[in-house]
């Protein structure tokens, strides 16, 4: 984990509540997709945890959903304008997990995560299908972005008004798959997991205090004891989840 | 050269800076961050006799200058803290430490505490009768006279090191408290735990966290723990560990002038992982601007 000063790049809509942030500053703390970055706001106590989309040696790009006033305070801010960050939190997804034709699922605002996925596992030659599931065909966004990396893109939308009617686990009959990934709504995480016998990994989300395990303000139980899902985590194994909620 | 250091019952410590129990965990995630031993001490994650997962999430809630957290007192038991946690500590901070203790039952209290006395590692024994997030212990001994001395007493027949009694502040009356655990033998008072609290979710339209209440700390709470150690300080003759909402170089100042030997900065490190380092640099420059040579020198100076 490192704590720096970031520069905004660009900060701009992508849906009317959905808005992608590049960010420059020091990203040597960035091991692996899916990890996770924690931003502190003027007037905000607490920071706010947003996962990684992308990112290179010099630059982040952040895609967040405004659901509060903290989200609401960012949106609002602009080119040049700088944040406190601190970088590199969580586990990510481990890419030694995934098998030559995983499939990664993302659920609204859980896709972010998944396209850093799709790219280092393109990366790495796998043939890589994405499930890109939304409530309906407004809340869509990264669709392109994920076919420009060289994946097979399905869409679902619960009305049906893009793609595939229904949920991301609608999808699933359509393609073959080594292993899947996902990121999005717990309701979402474990219809996946119930949906099919293969491993995967799976990140969750859940209120945080600090972001890099110092609280315990995020546990959770898994077969392995209790994980923190801000540090062990967010992304655990499907064979290790207890399913409690 | 300013002189930061400070006394607590016979234990000289570098400077007033104690990182509070459970924002600190057993130090090595901060370790990570700098070098730990700068800190006078840390007073590691609250230990009860058996393990504990602590409550359900959520767990946290944010408000205005502050936060609610109700953990419940997760810990690995008394037992694993020792053979497996300490020995880990040990890598990464060469001073003694303040042992943060809770418990269910007066037997609990002495069961665990007995056991932390053996440990040369630690420092002095910080007994939390005051945890809000617990139910049928915790806080339901610090908020009787009665409660705290029985604790109080009880841990000291079994204990050699000092024994600092950790005061929850939602009672009536604080100050009567004190003088209870101070009669009851107690070395010394820390203070102020958590305000109980909580918030409520506008979109489900119920409490954030799922124990519906919990623990309010930060920036928000200093007034409040500004005010009962000045209280406390005028009625007891033990040592006090200041806290509430410290987050930099001129709330330590503060809570030293109010009465207290040394403070505890808790929910800053959770915001700013570098809080405490940062307090600890920043000393020696708000000393000089307010004309303060030796610390201890200023503690109850606002009485």
């Amino acid at each position: 984990m490192t704590k720096g000063i970031y520069t905004i790049l660009e900060n701009r809509a992508l849906t009317p509540d959905v808005y992608l942030m590049r960010l420059a500053g020091d990203t040597s703390a960035l091991t692996n997709p899916g990890q996770f970055i924690n931003i502190a706001l003027d007037g905000f106590y607490l920071r706010r945890p947003i996962s990684v989309c992308d990112y290179n040696d010099r630059e982040i790009t952040i895609i967040y959903k405004v659901v509060g006033r903290g989200t609401e305070k960012m949106k609002s801010m602009t080119e040049g304008q700088t944040l406190d960050v601190l970088c590199g939190l969580g586990n990510g997804f481990d890419t030694a997990k995934c098998g030559d034709k995983p499939v990664v699922v993302g659920g609204g605002v859980g896709v972010p995560p998944m396209y850093g996925l799709a790219k280092a596992l393109i990366a790495q030659g796998k043939e890589v299908t994405a499930i890109l599931g939304f409530n309906t065909a407004s809340e869509l966004f990264y669709k392109e972005e994920f076919e420009a990396l060289g994946c097979k893109v399905i869409v679902t939308t619960v009305d049906g008004s893009e793609g595939t009617k229904g949920f991301v686990t609608n999808a699933l009959p359509e393609i073959e798959y080594t292993d899947y990934s996902a990121c999005g709504p717990e309701p979402m995480l474990k219809a996946l997991y119930n949906a099919t016998d293969k491993k995967g990994q799976l990140s969750f989300e859940e209120r945080m205090g600090c972001g890099f395990g110092a609280c315990m303000g995020c546990s959770c139980k898994t077969i392995y004891g209790n994980k923190r899902i801000c540090k062990e985590g967010p992304v655990l194994v499907s064979d290790e989840i207890l399913w409690e909620k | 050269m300013k002189d930061l250091k400070v006394n607590l019952s016979g234990w000289e410590l570098d400077n007033p800076i104690i990182p509070a129990s459970g924002t600190f965990g057993f130090g090595y995630e901060f370790a990570e961050l700098y070098d730990i031993n700068i800190l006078g001490s840390f007073s590691f994650k609250g230990t009860t006799k058996d393990p504990r997962f602590g409550n359900p999430t959520p767990r946290i809630a944010e408000c205005n200058m502050g936060m609610i957290n109700s953990v419940g007192l997760q810990n690995p038991g008394v037992e694993k803290v020792i053979s497996e946690e300490l020995p880990k500590m040990r890598k990464v901070f060469n001073k003694k430490v303040v042992a943060n203790v809770s418990g269910f039952s007066v037997d609990e209290y002495v069961y665990t505490c007995e056991k932390i006395d053996k440990e040369p590692d630690v420092g002095i024994i910080e007994v939390n009768i005051s945890c809000p997030n617990v139910h049928n212990g915790g806080m339901a001994f610090g908020t009787s006279c009665e409660n705290a001395a029985a604790v109080t007493k009880a841990v000291k027949a079994v204990t050699t090191k000092p024994v600092y009694i950790k005061l929850s502040p939602n009672v009536t009356d604080i100050v009567s408290i004190a003088k209870a655990c101070e009669e009851a033998g107690a070395d010394g008072i820390s203070m102020i735990n958590t305000l109980l609290g909580m918030r409520v979710d506008l979109r489900t339209k119920k409490p954030v966290v799922a124990n519906k209440m919990g623990g309010f700390s930060g920036s928000a709470i200093l007034p409040v723990a500004l005010r009962m150690v000045y209280q406390v300080y005028e009625a007891v003759n033990i040592p006090i560990i200041g806290m509430g909402g410290v987050s930099c170089a001129e709330d330590v100042i503060e809570m030293m002038l109010c009465g207290a030997t040394a403070v505890q900065v808790g929910a800053a490190n959770l915001v700013n992982p570098y809080a405490c380092r940062d307090i600890i640099e920043d000393l020696p420059r708000v000393m000089e601007k307010y004309k303060i040579e030796k610390l201890s020198d200023i503690i109850g100076g606002a009485h």
